[in-house]
């Protein structure tokens, strides 16, 4: 067996510079991604999987003259080493020469060494749950005693990437993600809730209280009343505002509308950019450097999409405004793109984002306590598209659909399908709560950093009733 | 074994990798630290994505995922890690972190894990049915048949823009046990994408219209014509497209559907496929991906559907994207009976599975569907091809439509959804033509249909004949936690259903 050299990030990117330089690349960016996680997943009140792992991938992109453009090739690899480095560079710059020009090549971003672009990699590892797993295992034997079942997943990852380019961008980022989810259902299985939390180190995860709350909204159940699908005065907790709203955040697409087949669509041509969403004072807004939901600062791109370029990498990330006062200010674009549709500047995907109302206040128990007879939800799952022309999603309420009277939950009511637009319920909802930390549960896995208030909307489509339980 | 033809060879780059040394390596290091069992894993996948947007390169990316994976029972408890690193250092090192794992996790398991019987198949090769390895290629060859595919619709009247995309993958798995089975393994699959975009300048009112093309556990020869239609598909989507922009929106109401296999392979999916997963049916996907109605206790008496129902799992059909050698835990691939007679006779199991409902399921024998789609993923019990098996001599599309006086004839697939449990489901899809008086009527548009699992298999009158049979699919099947993402197929027939609850999507909109 050969001995491979492994290279630090650093060395990788400095050395695959040099390399696409002597092949002839007229620019190159290297992206260096290593991760770390840990995870531990339960069902049935025991441990079901495990794991600890380790993922190391470079991304190298070439780019040469082409005509009167410039062309891109771009090579993916994990596990790279001294020797494998110099293919995987050869490899680009071959496919860049043998490309036509790329649509949307730009020059690439310049810039100096980043704070931080020493440092190695951070690292995760399963010490992360040394006192989340004792306080697991705890809730466990606990559920086997009151004839519960427990259901869940906890898992932690760090990220960090390092870009370099020929044009002097030395970037590093770490980044921290976790989160933890939790079902729990009665002993017959006929009733189910649900808990989901973002965390950036489990230090903030208590095991004991996300079952005291599993255990709070199974107690809700004792009294189970059916209810015939139709429009309901529906309050949406956080987790299923951000449910739908990620789909929305998503959607925000500025070519995609420029084109004429998005919800963002003018009718007479272009984007509704200044158009009014709600009359409500509704803000729709990422920033990188939000407290909590700090994410990549700048541009991370491994290949070229509707709204992001390899050729942006680097770029600075500024906070932005998508939604705001109720009308659409911004729609993602790449430097390409915001030229395309005309915009003074670029409006990149930030991964992250806070849904607000101005003036709201309290919580989702304040939006229920002045609800005299409707639903309150636990979460939004299985949401696909189904009109795109009205972003009109369908989905089903999962784990806890609860009946509201007289300001109090009286009781669990079956489930439903939905058939609704996210943009729609943002002119239509009636009150809202305060803005806080929320956990998507059909997209949370992939994308944790959301904050969003409760709504409750006066008439939501439940289209069909659910038998799942 | 069905190879014919063009018989490729594992990927001597694979081959030349230390698989053996460094699976020696980690099993030992794992059998050193007291594990019962240990399996590892040396993986590469190669990827490729050619996306062109109105005939131009979006994007074009070539990726490689290498990496090893080990896991082991330690004490009766699983433990797995993976690692990038292919040293025998790290091989060592991974196999320690595994049983690192499974000692913490050891607290919090209640469960003694063991293992189905298998046989031991030592040193073994298996390579998937096709011919032209799409990574073999140009990529400019490749993105010049994609751009001509473009042209093609772009040209045609009414046709505002295409999105082109194709994807590849080439996978190289090299397994080794405790027990002494090891293999080499070699999977390429496709799947490509065309959609074609219309813009009503005047309404703002915009659709579109999108290849039926499934992918396959095919090459590059499927771009070219071997297995699909290429041109005469393309030069139909234009005219569809044109119709469907002009067609009445449908009338919200009960109808009798016929099904075409385009559309009907991914309801199979999600309300036959997932719902006959054990692992769900156990709970194990209680907090993620769901459980299913059609729990253990019904295994043998629940009505799934209509008589002439016929479900089978396999990990054998040729071109079938699950269909596999052997699976992630050394089970040779196998075919089996899920729904018979319209009657819930059987699961899709892992091996850990197979052990603790031997006497439910009647075998001693995991049926083979392990699935980890990286080495950095643990494997977990994923779907075989699920398929809906015809009638013998059974009629074609045109004399199931025939039987419908007042319907509605629904081709290719787009919006899906289901719940947790996989009783209630809605999917739209590209084309729908108005049947009336036996015959189709020009498309509507707007459709969606909603049932209930069980009603709407038991409505089923009657299947297609093999004329009628496609080999549908997906790349992107989504499960556990960590989320993977497998690929999986579904053969299918056209089917007629009665009583079929069909939803008016604009007006589901409130507008």
């Amino acid at each position: 067996m050969t001995t491979a050299i492994q290279l630090t990030p650093q060395d990788t990117i400095e050395r695959g510079l040099e390399l696409a330089s002597a092949e002839g690349a007229d620019g190159c960016v290297v992206i260096v991604a290593e991760t770390s996680s840990a995870n531990l997943r339960w069902a049935n009140n025991t441990l079901t999987t495990n794991g600890a792992m380790r993922g190391s991938s470079v991304t190298v992109i070439a780019t040469v003259g082409a005509g009167e453009g410039t062309a891109a090739g771009i090579v993916g690899r994990s596990s790279v080493t001294d020797a494998s480095l110099s293919e995987i560079v050869s490899a680009a710059v071959a496919t860049a020469r043998s490309s036509s020009p790329a649509e949307d090549a730009r020059p690439l971003v310049d810039g100096t060494a980043g704070a931080g672009w020493d440092e190695e990699p951070d690292e995760t590892s399963v010490s992360v749950y040394e006192k989340f797993a004792p306080a697991l295992g705890e809730t466990l034997k606990r559920a086997g005693h009151e004839n519960r079942w427990l259901y869940g997943f906890a898992d932690h990852e760090i990220t960090t990437v390092y870009v370099g380019s020929s044009a002097g961008l030395r970037l590093r980022q770490a980044l921290p993600r976790g989160f933890v989810t939790a079902t729990g259902k009665s002993g017959d299985l006929s009733q189910s809730a649900w808990v989901g939390a973002a965390t950036r180190d489990f230090t903030d995860i208590d095991a004991l209280a996300i079952d005291a709350e599993l255990t709070r909204r199974l107690g809700w159940a004792t009294r189970t009343v059916a209810v015939d699908p139709g429009r309901h005065a529906t309050v949406l907790p956080p987790a299923a505002v951000a449910d739908l709203t990620t789909y929305l955040f998503w959607n925000l697409d500025g070519r995609d509308a420029f084109e004429g087949r998005s919800v963002f669509s003018k009718k007479s041509g272009g984007t509704r950019i200044g158009d009014t969403l709600s009359e409500q004072p509704v803000n729709l807004r990422s920033d990188p450097h939000l407290p909590g939901l700090e994410t990549f600062p700048f541009a991370v791109a491994r290949s070229s999409g509707r709204s992001s370029s390899v050729f942006d990498n680097g770029l600075t990330l500024t906070a932005t405004d998508w939604i705001r006062g109720g009308k659409l200010e911004a729609l993602m674009t790449s430097r390409h793109t915001a030229e395309l549709i005309g915009v003074p500047e670029a409006t990149p995907d930030i991964e992250n984002y806070v849904l607000s109302v101005d003036g709201a206040s309290g919580s989702t128990d304040d939006l229920v306590a002045g609800l005299e007879h409707g639903l309150l939800l636990t979460c939004l799952w299985y949401i696909r598209m189904v009109d795109p022309q009205t972003l009109l999603l369908t989905g089903l309420t999962r784990d806890g659909v609860y009946l509201v009277e007289n300001g109090e939950v009286t009781g669990a009511v079956n489930n439903f399908r939905f058939n609704e637009s996210p943009v729609d319920l943002l002119g239509r909802f009636t009150a809202a709560g305060a803005t806080v930390p929320s956990f998507s549960r059909e997209w949370g896995d992939y994308f944790s950093r959301t904050a969003t208030p409760p709504l409750l909307i006066p008439d939501f489509n439940m289209s069909s009733v659910s038998q799942a339980s | 074994m069905y190879k014919v033809g063009i018989v490729p060879e594992v990927d001597a780059s694979f081959l030349a990798l230390p698989r053996h040394e460094l699976a020696e390596a980690a099993l030992q290091r794992a059998k050193d630290l007291g594990a019962s069992f240990a399996e590892f894993r040396l993986e590469r996948i190669r990827s490729e994505s050619i996306a062109l947007r109105d005939s131009l390169l979006e994007s074009a990316t070539d990726d490689e995922d290498l990496g090893l994976a080990v896991r082991v029972i330690h004490n009766g408890t699983w433990g797995f890690a993976a690692g990038v690193a292919l040293t025998k250092d790290e091989a060592v090192q991974v196999a320690e972190q595994a049983v690192n794992m499974a000692q913490v996790s050891r607290p919090i398991n209640a469960e003694t894990i063991e293992l189905a019987d298998e046989p031991v198949y030592d040193d073994v090769t298996w390579i998937s049915s096709y011919e032209i390895d799409p990574f073999s290629l140009p990529r400019a060859e490749k993105v010049a048949l994609l751009t001509d595919y473009s042209d093609r619709l772009l040209k045609a009247e009414g046709v505002a823009h295409v999105s082109v995309h194709v994807a590849s993958v080439h996978e190289c798995k090299y397994y080794a046990n405790s027990a002494g089975t090891s293999f080499t393994q070699q999977r390429v699959r496709i799947g490509p994408d065309i959609t074609a975009y219309a813009v009503d300048a005047e309404t703002g009112r915009f659709d579109s219209m999108s290849s039926n093309v499934p992918p396959a556990g095919r090459g590059w020869e499927y771009m070219t014509g071997t297995g699909w239609n290429w041109d005469e598909e393309l030069a139909q989507i234009p005219g569809w497209l044109a119709e469907k922009m002009a067609a009445p929106s449908v009338e919200a109401g009960v109808y009798d559907v016929v099904i075409d296999p385009t559309n009907l392979w991914l309801t199979i999916h999600e309300s036959i496929g997932h719902a006959t997963e054990l692992d769900r049916a156990l709970g194990y996907e209680a907090n993620y991906a769901g459980t299913s109605f059609a729990t253990t206790d019904k295994l043998g008496t629940l009505k799934y559907g209509s008589p002439v129902m016929h479900v089978t799992g396999d990990r054998t059909a040729e071109h079938g994207l699950s269909t596999v050698g052997y699976d992630d835990e050394g089970v040779a691939g196998q075919q089996w009976d899920l729904v018979k007679d319209g009657i819930l006779v059987g699961y899709q199991v892992d091996r850990r599975m197979a052990k603790v409902n031997e006497d439910l399921l009647g075998t001693p024998r995991s049926n083979g569907c392990a699935y980890a789609d990286s080495s950095g993923h643990i494997p977990i019990q994923r779907m075989a091809n699920v398929s809906l098996q015809p009638a013998p001599n059974g009629p074609s599309t045109e004399e199931l439509i025939g039987r419908v006086k007042n319907g509605i004839y629904i081709v290719g697939d787009k919006s899906w959804s289901i719940d947790m449990q996989r009783y209630n489901f809605q999917f739209t899809g590209q084309r729908f033509y108005k049947i009336t008086d036996g015959k189709l009527d020009g498309q509507v548009r707007d459709v969606a249909y909603q049932a209930t699992t069980t009603d709407f298999w038991g409505s089923m009158e009657a299947v297609g004949g093999p004329q009628t049979y496609l080999l549908g699919g997906a790349l992107n099947c989504g499960k556990a936690q960590p989320a993977q993402s497998g690929a999986v197929s579904h053969g299918c027939p056209s089917a007629l259903f009665r009583n079929v609850r069909i939803l008016n999507t604009t007006q589901e909109a409130g507008r």
